[in-house]
């Protein structure tokens, strides 16, 4: 066979790693290359270079180094049983790659992953090489995101945090028992005893940085991980509950959610169906609200239908209210920060917002409906001067009254 | 003397900005217009090429403030705001700004009033200015322009047309990203040069000053058209953040028609070429006796061979897994008839485990063979054969319920774990599995057929101790 040119190779190996959810660049140390020999520069804030039509942002050069892989997980595309096109990058090509692509301002850097050859240690040591290439060689101070392989010697990992922004190591599924079944080769206790390896660099450097300024940094945009959602039989209410665990135990900047789609050369053991995308946004949006409006994992998962699974037609936000009833309406000018952050249709801005003009005037509905998208949303669940919502709040087709049909089309169709 | 007695009634003032950005100059006039008491509507705010100059006949001259006037004051939320919002290209925002800041003398918290309208509309001013900012860092595209002059070298150049006056103010992001680098960005309000060294403001540009393609661009397109996930088209979404009108400069978005248009085709080839279409799990024996004598789903059921289902109780303890059919079982449909049946039954007697008692089937279905004149010659199932077929060993497993599951060599472990395992290191005990019960692994006994003398001996041994601690195991279980 004649020798793949890097054309080739990157449709295969951009191809393999579009399962991947995680394509954020934001919340790492600031850096910029004045002064400096190369080019780069991260300001806090990511930026997504482009979006393709699945609305997924591109803001990274996110590759495999190869889709060879010496492992069988059956929910992915490139385990050793599958019969997909092969490549392999070599360490310099993705690093040319990167900076072709930098300095065209199509990027803000590298998203590295890979398939399993040899073993984990030599294939974690070749995606060190390529950021150290970067770093080293050339200077470059964009973005690098790592994905570490658990199997993999402790130390080698140490290193790909001492070059990375961030990096991250899978969970892959929600239960041990999925992770058992679908990807024989892995072990949930490895792989948290890596996440923890991380957690422990992640403390000790930020721990030096406050005594001496220079101390190496290590992975300054923290560690995050992935699970496939819709593989194994987890509920919502699992999945929540592991990802609640993770950000606890490991101090996990995100946990991203990835619905399985399917992939060529599916394994048999696989489900028949790909759960609904809009499961995959439900559970980003708790996730919000865990992170954002002060709901705790528990309040998430009372959230749940009677299968464990959030409702798909309404936002979980306010399959809780609706569930919770007793909590409103609530009073727009006297309740507190925490109360307003409950009441469906109210985001984190209006609420400021509120708080901020509620000390100059008394709100009337009016007032409310410039600070708010949508104030048919939030009607039924707050009390102003010259609202109060009777009835509303105890009709038993609320859900229905509130569930938004032109929304559920538009992701059907997604 | 009053400030207002120190304006003329009636005057009206007309102030040309020299710079449609220069937020200096507006806030040097604003000031000294607000000393001296000037009322927001005896104002027109006139930028260059603009024509709001409403007051033909304006004062030209400033007004100026008396000794004793009060010091103008702003809070910092004002002054960030209106930093950003005189980028904007809307003519209003110099006044509407005057507005804010007149109001402001006598309302210091009226910031804070996001119901007030003028606060809502410098707000929303802002948010287009930084969202026109922000699209102008991720959507610039440089192309290289390779010069023939050496010691010019690379120059990289681009093409952009930003909706507001953001160019200037975006100079400084462009120069710490790529500070290393020549580069120019062309826009039609203006253009910026950095030479590594000093930055350069240039006049405005047209479309066809800036380069018409780069190379890499071949390779951006493939990486776009790779990364997308047919099996998630969401196109709202992506028009939402991309909107169209900046496509035309964007070299990838030439492909997003052809790739909205063929998603749904790729990703039906995706789930045609994997997702084998396994219906539901049938609920009875019969029924998977039925279905998987109709199964194709893996090469090996296009042989001419038969199915041969498992047997046994329903409510067996122990599942006894072989790996598939050899060429007497597909003859006669029954499992563990051939010579290997045979020596099984003689080392489970010998042992102590009742076959009739057991449920005895195989990881594979149907009967894997090379023809060879006459003879069917036994082949192995490749694994992809047996995670296939794990379906219906799955789909028994799930109706019969066994505590106990024994494994009979490599293949039938992997149709039990979805691995190929070492039977030398897994055997003598149990591993749990994900239902609770517990699989054994032991090796095959056609393995022992295939022995001789003292290694058939070694190896009769370790299969009856294998089968001895099976037997103990489901006697505790009892
Ligand atoms: S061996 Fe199994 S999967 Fe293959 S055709 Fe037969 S029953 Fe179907």
């Amino acid at each position: 066979m004649a020798a793949q040119t890097v054309l080739q190779k990157l449709e295969i190996l951009a191809d393999a790693a579009k399962y991947d959810a995680s394509c954020a660049s934001s919340g790492t140390a600031k850096k910029n290359s004045l002064g400096g020999k190369g080019i780069g520069s991260t300001e806090g804030m990511g930026i997504c270079h482009a979006y393709a039509p699945d609305g997924r942002c591109i803001s990274l050069l996110k590759i495999l180094l190869t889709n060879h892989c010496v492992f069988d997980c059956h929910y992915c595309v490139n385990r050793k049983s599958s019969n997909v096109a092969r490549a392999r990058f070599t360490p310099q090509e993705v690093v040319d790659l990167t900076l072709a692509f930098y300095r065209r301002n199509y990027i803000e850097g590298l998203f590295l992953s890979s398939g399993i050859v040899k073993n984990s240690n030599h294939t974690m040591e070749q995606i060190v090489e390529v950021a150290r290439i970067l770093r080293e060689e050339h200077d470059f101070r964009g973005y690098i995101h790592l994905k570490t392989i658990p199997e993999a010697d402790a130390e080698i990992v140490h290193q790909a945090g001492l070059y990375a922004d961030r990096v991250s190591i899978n969970v892959e599924l929600p239960t041990d028992s999925g992770l058992t079944r679908l990807a024989p080769d892995k072990d949930a206790r490895q792989i948290e005893g890596a996440m923890g390896k991380v957690k422990a660099d992640l403390v000790e450097a930020k721990d030096a940085r406050k005594r001496f300024k220079h101390a190496p940094r290590f992975a300054p945009a923290g560690q995050s991980t992935q699970m496939i959602v819709g593989a194994d039989a987890a509920t919502d209410a699992d999945i929540v509950g592991k990802a609640s665990r993770l950000y606890d135990n490991f101090r996990l900047r995100r946990v991203y959610y990835s619905a399985f789609s399917p992939i060529p050369d599916a394994s048999a053991v696989l489900p028949l169906k790909r759960p609904p995308l809009i499961r995959e946004h439900r559970l980003y949006q708790s996730d919000w609200l865990m992170r954002f409006y002060g709901y705790k994992p528990a309040d998430v998962m009372q959230a749940t239908e009677a299968d464990g699974n959030l409702p798909l037609d309404i936002d979980p936000k306010l399959a809780w209210a609706l569930k919770f009833r007793e909590a409103f309406p609530v009073d727009v000018n006297r309740a507190s920060k925490e109360q307003l952050l409950r009441v469906p249709g109210l985001g984190v801005k209006a609420v400021g917002k509120i708080l901020a003009s509620r000390r100059h005037r008394a709100l009337r509905l009016d007032d409310v409906a410039l600070l708010t998208q949508s104030i048919t949303k939030v009607r039924p669940f707050i009390v102003t001067v010259d609202w109060r919502p009777i009835t509303l709040t105890d009709r038993a087709d609320l859900r229905s009254l509130l569930a938004p049909k032109s929304e559920q089309l538009e992701l059907f169709a997604a | 003397m009053t400030a207002l007695q120190h304006v003329k009634l009636g005057t009206y003032y007309v102030v040309h900005l020299p710079e449609a950005d220069d937020f200096d100059f507006w806030r040097e006039r604003a000031r000294a217009l607000v000393q001296s008491d000037v009322p927001p509507d005896r104002i027109a705010w006139v930028e260059p090429g603009g024509s709001g100059d409403l007051f033909a006949h304006g004062e030209r001259r400033m007004p100026v403030p008396p000794m004793d006037a009060r010091p103008v004051r702003a809070n910092r939320r004002f002054v960030s705001l209106a930093k950003n919002a005189i980028l904007h290209s809307d003519p209003e925002r110099f006044a509407l700004l005057y507005r804010l800041l007149w109001r402001l003398q006598s309302n210091p918290r009226m910031m804070e009033d996001k119901a007030d309208l003028d606060v809502r509309r410098v707000e929303e001013l802002d948010k287009n200015v930084r969202r026109d900012s922000h699209k102008m860092h991720a959507f610039v595209r440089f192309r290289l322009v390779e010069s023939e002059d050496e010691e010019v070298g690379e120059h990289y150049v681009a093409w952009f047309e930003p909706e507001h006056h953001i160019l200037r103010a975006n100079a400084g992001f462009f120069m710490r990203r790529f500070s290393n680098m020549r580069w120019s960005i062309l826009t039609p309000r203006g253009s910026l040069h950095w030479d590594t060294e000093t930055m350069s403001e240039g006049p405005p540009a047209e479309r066809h000053d800036a380069p018409g393609g780069d190379p890499m661009e071949d390779l951006w397109r493939t990486y776009y058209a790779s990364i997308f996930n047919p099996a998630r088209l969401k196109i709202g979404a992506m028009l939402k953040e991309m909107p169209k009108k900046y496509w035309k400069n964007m070299p990838e978005a030439s492909l997003i028609p052809d790739l909205i248009a063929g998603a749904q085709g790729r990703e039906a080839k995706m789930v045609e070429k994997g997702a084998l279409e396994f219906e539901e799990r049938p609920d009875t024996l019969a029924a998977i006796d039925k279905a998987i004598h109709a199964c194709r789903k893996c090469p090996i059921g296009q042989l001419d061979n038969h199915a041969v289902m498992g047997e046994g109780p329903q409510d067996a303890a122990l599942m006894i897994v072989g790996e598939q059919p050899g060429d007497q079982e597909d003859q006669t449909g029954r499992p563990f008839v051939g010579p290997a049946g045979q020596l099984l039954d003689t080392h489970l007697e010998k042992v102590g485990i009742d076959r009739r008692a057991a449920y005895v089937t195989n990881a594979v279905k149907h009967f894997k063979y090379v023809q060879r004149g006459k003879r069917r010659l036994h082949q192995n199932p490749g694994a992809k054969e047996i995670d296939t077929c794990r379906w219906w060993i799955e789909s028994e497993r799930a109706i019969v319920k066994p505590k106990l599951v024994l494994a009979m060599g490599a293949s039938a472990a992997r149709g039990m774990l979805g691995k190929t395992v070492s039977i030398s290191k897994v055997r003598g005990a149990p591993i749990p599995l994900e239902d609770g019960s517990e699989l054994w692994v032991t090796a095959h006994p056609s393995y022992l057929l295939r022995l001789d003398g003292p290694a058939r001996e070694e190896q009769a041994r370790l299969f009856d101790a294998d089968l001895a601690a099976v037997r103990a195991r489901l006697e505790d279980q009892a």
